[in-house]
C-alpha cells in the first residue's frame, strides 16, 4: 500500500512540474466557464434550471475531452517509461509491477479528479456567483455528473495502460490511444446508428441495443447523466429514451466502473508478463 | 566468505537467440568482480536475471539467499543497481529523484543530502534532472545505487561519460563499500581502469562464460608472454642482442632499445641472464599482459573449437 502511495505521489509530482495538471484544470474551466455563459443562449434563460442546462453541455463536452486526456496521459505509461529507461531502473527496487501500475493509476486518477472538480467547479460557482438560484436536486445530478465522469476518465486511463502493457513503442501506444478515442467517441455512436436504420428493429431488439450501449463507456456515461435526473433529461431530448430503457443508473455506473477495473486488470497482468 | 549472489547453470533465451548459456558463479562478500564482454555477450541479461526482471529459462539463482524474480523484496532493499544508460524523468530535481527511490527502499528523509554530497552533486540538487550533463546524471544514478548500505552492487557500465577525476572518487566509493563488506560486480569495457580495481574477473562471450578468475590466475592459465623493454647503452646493444637470440622472441625499437617477447616461464631466466654480468642495461621495464590482450587471448581461445 505505501509503495502504491509512493508511486501515485511521484506522479502528482511529475503532473504538477510538467504542467500538466494546471493545463487540463484550465482547459476544463476555460471550456465549462463558456459553455455555461454563451451555452445557454439558444435556450434563452430559463431561470430555476440553469444548472440542469449546463450539465447537459458539460456531459457533452466530458465525452470528448476527458478520455481524450485520460488516453494522452495513460498510453506513455509503461512503454514511455520503459522506452526512455527509468523502468528497469524503478522496478530493480522493492516494489512490485502491479504496485507501480496501482500507483500509477492512483496518481493519474487524482490529477484528473483534480482537474474535473476544478474546472467544472468554477463553472458552478460562476454560475451560483451570478445569483442564479439552484435547487438541491440540481446540485446532486450536477455532483453525479462530475463523479461519473471522473469513472469515465479511470475507464479511458485503465484502457490507455492496457495498450501501454502490451505494445513496442510509444509511437505505437499513441497510434492506438487515438484509434480507441475515435472509435468509441465517434464512430461507434454512428455505426450503432447505421445498424438501426438499416436494421428497421426486426432484430436488434431493446435488450441488445441497451448491451451495446454499455459496451461503450462514453454511452454508458452519456445515459446515465442525460436521463439520470428528470429535468436533465427534459433538457436533453432524451426523456423518452431514459423511460423506455432497462438500463437503471446503477446499472450504468456498474458499467462504468467495469469499463475502469477489467482494462486495469488485464494491464496489470500484461505488464507482469512483459520483459524487460 | 559467504557468497551473496549465487548462479547456477543459467540459461536465458530470447527466442531462438541465447542470451545466456549455461553460465555458473558464486559472488563473495567483500569483493570487486568485473563483468566482461562485448556488447550482446550477455552481461546486461546477466544482471537482469540478479535482479528478477527477467526469469531464467533454466538454472537457478539466488541472490542474498533468495530467488530474486519470486516477488520477495526483502534481498532488494540491500541491493544497489545502476543501468547502463541510466535516466530519470526530467521534470524532478536530482533531490526529489533521490527522495522518491529512498523512499521505495524505505530509507529516511535523511538518506539523500548526505548521497548528493558525496557524489558531488549537493550545488545541482534543487535543479531539475533535464538540466543535468552526462556525468551528473551518471553521478545521481550512482547515489540512488548507494542508497541503503547496499550489501551487493551491481554497476552496469559505470564510469561511462565520467570524467577522469570522477572515475577517481567513484572508485573510492566503491572500494569503501567493498572493504564494508559488500559484493561489487562491475560490467565494463574499459577494461584498463578494471585492471587495478577489480580482484577477480569474469569473461563472457556470446552468452557463456569463457573465464573467471583473478588476474594471475588468467594469465597462468592464458600464458601469454611477458613484455620486456630493456634499455641498452648504444655500445652494448651488439653484445646484448647476441646473448638474447636464443630466449626468445626480440626486437629491437631503436638504437639503445630493445623489446623482448618471454613466455612467462622464462621470464626470470631471460632477465638474469640480461642483466648478468653488468653495464650495458641502463633501465629495465616489465609488462605482464595487460586485461585488454587476456581479455583477446580468451575470446581467441574460445572461438576456436566453434
Amino acid at each position: 500500500m505505501r509503495n502504491i502511495l509512493i508511486v501515485a505521489g511521484k506522479e502528482i509530482q511529475e503532473g504538477l512540474r510538467n504542467r500538466w495538471v494546471l493545463a487540463t484544470t484550465l482547459l476544463l474551466a476555460a471550456l465549462a466557464l463558456t459553455l455555461t455563459f454563451l451555452g445557454s443562449a439558444p435556450t434563452g434563460n430559463v431561470g430555476v434550471r440553469a444548472l440542469d442546462v449546463v450539465i447537459v453541455s458539460l456531459s457533452s463536452l466530458t465525452i470528448f475531452l476527458v478520455p481524450l486526456i485520460a488516453l494522452l496521459i495513460s498510453h506513455d505509461a509503461i512503454v514511455g517509461e520503459m522506452e526512455r529507461g527509468t523502468m528497469v531502473l524503478l522496478l530493480s527496487y522493492p516494489v512490485a509491477r502491479w504496485q507501480v501500475l496501482l500507483g500509477k493509476f492512483a496518481g493519474h486518477l487524482a490529477i484528473l479528479a483534480f482537474a474535473t472538480l476544478v474546472g467544472y467547479g468554477a463553472a458552478a460557482g460562476a454560475l451560483a456567483a451570478t445569483g442564479t438560484a439552484i435547487d438541491p436536486q440540481s446540485w446532486t445530478a450536477f455532483a453525479s455528473m462530475v463523479g461519473s465522469s471522473i469513472l469515465l476518465g479511470a475507464a479511458f486511463v485503465a484502457v490507455g495502460y492496457c495498450v501501454s502493457a502490451l505494445v513496442r513503442d510509444r509511437g505505437t501506444a499513441a497510434g492506438i490511444a487515438i484509434g480507441i478515442w475515435l472509435m468509441f467517441v465517434l464512430i461507434y455512436d454512428m455505426a450503432l446508428l447505421g445498424l438501426l436504420v438499416v436494421d428497421q428493429g426486426r432484430t436488434v431488439s431493446g435488450a441488445v441495443l441497451s448491451a451495446l450501449l454499455v459496451l461503450n463507456p462514453t454511452d454508458a456515461y452519456r445515459l446515465f447523466n442525460l436521463t439520470g435526473s428528470g429535468n436533465v433529461s427534459a433538457f436533453s431530448g432524451m426523456a423518452g429514451i431514459a423511460q423506455a430503457s432497462h438500463l437503471t443508473p446503477l446499472v450504468l455506473l456498474a458499467a462504468l466502473a467495469a469499463w475502469a477495473l477489467v482494462p486495469l486488470t488485464f494491464a496489470a497482468v500484461a505488464f507482469s508478463r512483459r520483459e524487460l | 566468505m559467504t557468497a551473496t549472489v549465487e548462479i547456477n547453470n543459467v540459461t536465458k533465451r530470447f527466442g531462438e537467440v541465447d542470451a545466456v548459456r549455461d553460465v555458473s558463479f558464486a559472488l563473495p562478500e567483500g569483493e570487486t568482480i568485473a563483468l566482461i564482454g562485448h556488447n550482446g555477450a550477455g552481461k546486461t541479461t546477466l544482471l537482469k536475471l540478479m535482479l528478477g526482471l527477467i526469469r531464467p529459462s533454466s538454472g537457478s539463482i539466488r541472490v542474498l539467499g533468495e530467488d530474486p524474480a519470486a516477488g520477495e523484496f526483502a534481498a532488494r532493499r540491500r541491493l544497489g543497481y545502476l543501468p547502463e544508460n541510466v535516466s530519470f524523468n526530467s521534470a524532478l530535481t536530482g533531490r526529489e529523484t533521490l527522495a522518491f527511490y529512498a523512499r521505495l527502499k524505505r530509507e529516511g528523509n535523511g538518506a539523500p543530502a548526505p548521497l548528493l554530497e558525496r557524489v558531488g552533486l549537493s550545488h545541482a540538487a534543487d535543479r531539475r534532472v533535464g538540466t543535468y550533463s552526462k556525468g551528473m546524471r551518471q553521478r545521481l544514478g550512482l547515489a540512488q545505487a548507494l542508497l541503503g548500505a547496499p550489501r551487493i552492487l551491481l554497476l552496469d557500465e559505470p564510469t561511462t561519460g565520467l570524467d577522469p577525476a570522477l572515475r577517481q572518487s567513484f572508485y573510492e566509493i566503491i572500494e569503501e563499500l567493498r572493504e564494508q563488506g559488500a559484493t561489487v560486480l562491475l560490467s565494463s569495457h574499459a577494461l584498463t581502469e578494471l585492471e587495478e580495481r577489480a580482484g577477480r574477473v569474469v569473461i563472457m562471450n556470446q552468452g557463456a562464460k569463457v573465464a573467471d578468475g583473478n588476474l594471475d590466475e588468467l594469465r597462468r592459465i592464458a600464458r601469454l608472454p611477458t613484455r620486456i623493454r630493456l634499455k641498452v647503452a648504444a655500445s652494448g646493444i651488439a653484445d646484448v642482442e647476441s646473448r638474447l637470440v636464443p630466449l626468445g622472441d626480440w626486437r629491437r625499437v631503436n638504437g639503445h632499445m630493445l623489446e623482448i617477447v618471454a613466455a612467462s616461464d622464462q621470464k626470470i631466466e631471460l632477465l638474469r641472464q640480461a642483466t648478468a654480468e653488468g653495464g650495458h642495461i641502463e633501465d629495465v621495464d616489465v609488462a605482464p599482459p595487460t586485461l585488454d590482450e587476456l581479455y583477446a587471448h580468451f575470446l581467441r581461445s574460445q572461438e576456436v573449437p566453434r
